[in-house]
């Protein structure tokens, strides 16, 4: 996978994750184009297109359209099932996703993306192992923001 | 109020805003307060002031001063710190900044780490944004990782040495003695990556190729194993066992997983020597999905079909009528690319019916379509009484339709040319 974008219907980035070196300029550049190209698409369309050199999956859920560019040799279908893992991946971690928490939680959303697929590959096929990583990952992050204790409070530790 | 509702707040407050004008004025002013936050000291809001950055970048205003945040929180030793850190780095650092060249040592540091959620960290880094020299630079750390260490960080550091392989090419010989290894690990995630490694290695390097075909019957195995064995709920998809490491043999197709791994066949089958009767099946596969509801499994069927043509007409033959049918489709403008390429004298006559009767944004292309067919065909000798039993139902069809006349005429003109020159 080369990079894969989270929008909303009116033109609005909610992730962007690139698996390639590409410089600012041409990061928006392409993300303005594949928007556009994207969000024309009627419904009864199919979910895949080509656009410059490589194949675009794209699916709807709500009101966000998942993309993902693959290269030329990459099997579609099987990129179509990686983008509602990571859906379904949200929706267990946040409990019936919506927009709204991928805007507000924006950095939730990348650490789970992080932990499902790296390097544009996935890294572990089994949901549970995914979600259980991620718990252990938080509970690690609440220790060190954890508020002082009663002791540190009081200035006695 | 907790740094964490600080940063909410800001998305709330920037999301208010009525007008582009206002939001960036509001961003502005966010910007200057987090610049001031990075010149001080450690004031315990750093990570999420770097997250404040992270969502502002993403809206598209610049954010480069961010930069030397991140990597002074890399190399922070609290994880919350670490995590935004590495985030933002992947975000705003790539290996064609100099920056990314100060967190190397963090990351060699964090490989070794005591915790696995670290490690996991900085191999993700690695693994999204390493350049050449950081990757040359680790790879020992990585081949290490990836003979000793828990399955959790084994996928992890297999992935890694993909992103590795790909970027330095050299790595490949490094790798090799490990990857043949991983093939007897048990967790999926290591497997998965493991046959990634192995297909980077094996395209980069013939003898590697060579090494590895002695693996194959290994594949086999593994992959029988998957099949036959029971019921794994953490893995399956729809019902299908781990669609995402098969490449299996029998599968059922009426749901997308199991396509996925048809498909997957189908596109091996292609690829390597196979022999005719395997080559049939594959092409019987597609065939099959030709008459899938699912529009999307039709489109790569008929992608696929357009690539195997050249070498197996034959084959494709027999779908003729199916394809003929999915003219009827809305999306039709791909299955109109594959029919002009099978023998079109056959088809000439449905060709032109469904000329006459598709919707009109579909007409220029049905007819560029049947021109090149007709262009293909007049090379061969029988080809100019095809051409004149078409051309005059074509003109005849077109005159009704006013927007293709100028198209049509350049076509017409480009075809006499050609006629003129036979």
């Amino acid at each position: 996978m080369r990079f894969m974008l989270l929008f909303s219907r009116q033109g609005k980035l909610r992730l962007q994750k690139w698996y390639t070196a590409t410089s600012e300029r041409d990061k928006k550049k392409m993300v303005r184009e594949l928007m556009q190209v994207v969000l024309a698409r009627k419904p009864k369309m199919c979910s895949f297109l080509e656009w410059r050199d490589l194949k675009i999956v794209y699916k709807r859920y709500a009101s966000l359209y998942f993309c993902c560019a693959v290269e030329e040799q990459d099997n579609e279908l099987i990129t179509l099932e990686v983008i509602h893992r990571f859906v379904e991946l949200l929706d267990k971690y946040f409990g019936s996703v919506c927009e709204l928490d991928i805007i507000f939680n924006f950095e939730k959303a990348y650490f789970i993306l992080d932990e499902f697929l790296m390097g544009g590959e996935i890294q572990d096929t089994s949901k549970k192992s995914v979600l259980k990583a991620i718990e252990q990952a938080d509970l690690l992050q609440e220790e060190d923001e954890s508020p002082r204790s009663v002791l540190e409070e009081m200035g006695l530790a | 109020m907790s740094p964490t509702v600080r940063l909410q707040e800001m998305i709330r407050v920037i999301r208010s805003a009525r007008t582009q004008g206002e939001e960036r004025g509001v961003i502005q002013k966010e910007c200057a307060t987090i610049r001031a936050q990075f010149r001080q000291a450690d004031n315990g809001g750093r990570s999420h002031n770097l997250a404040k950055l992270l969502y502002v970048h993403m809206l598209g205003y610049p954010a480069h001063f961010g930069q030397m945040e991140c990597v002074r929180l890399i190399a922070s030793p609290r994880y919350n710190e670490k995590r935004v850190g590495y985030l933002g780095a992947m975000m705003l650092l790539d290996e064609n900044q100099d920056a990314s060249l100060l967190i190397t040592n963090s990351i060699k540091n964090d490989l070794s780490h005591s915790s696995p959620y670290v490690q996991s960290l900085a191999l993700c880094t690695l693994a999204c944004m390493g350049s050449s020299e950081m990757c040359r630079d680790l790879a020992p750390e990585i081949d290490r990782l990836l003979r000793n260490s828990s399955s959790y960080i084994k996928k992890k550091a297999t992935l890694c040495a993909v992103h590795m392989v790909r970027k330095v090419p050299e790595l490949g010989e490094l790798f090799t003695p490990a990857a043949r290894s991983l093939l007897a690990e048990k967790n999926h995630g290591v497997l998965h990556g493991a046959v990634i490694l192995i297909t980077e290695l094996c395209e980069r390097n013939t003898q590697t190729l060579v090494q590895f075909r002695e693996v194959v019957p290994e594949l086999v195995h593994i992959m029988r194993g998957l099949v036959t064995s029971g019921y794994s709920p953490e893995h399956t998809v729809a019902g299908i066992s781990d669609p995402f490491l098969q490449v299996a043999t029998n599968t059922d197709s009426s749901k997308t997983a199991g396509s996925a791994v048809l498909y997957e066949t189908v596109l091996t089958v292609m690829d390597i020597k196979s022999e005719s009767g395997l080559r049939v099946l594959a092409v019987n596969i597609l065939g099959r999905f030709l008459l899938n509801n699912d529009r999307n499994i039709r489109y790569i069927s008929m992608t696929s079909l357009q690539k195997i043509v050249i070498t197996d007409h034959n084959a494709v033959q027999r779908h003729r009528g199916t394809i003929v049918d999915c003219l009827k489709d809305q999306d039709a403008s791909l299955s109109l690319a594959l029919v002009s390429s099978i023998n079109i004298r056959s088809m000439m006559k449905e060709l032109l019916l469904f000329l006459s009767t598709c919707p009109p944004e579909l007409k220029s292309h049905a007819a560029s379509g049947i021109f090149n067919a007709a262009e293909s065909i007049a090379l061969c000798s029988a080809g100019g009484d095809v051409r004149d039993e078409t051309v005059p139902n074509l003109i005849q069809l077109i005159t009704s339709a006013s927007q293709l006349h100028c198209y049509t005429v350049h076509k017409l003109y480009r075809a006499l040319v050609g006629d003129i020159s036979q």
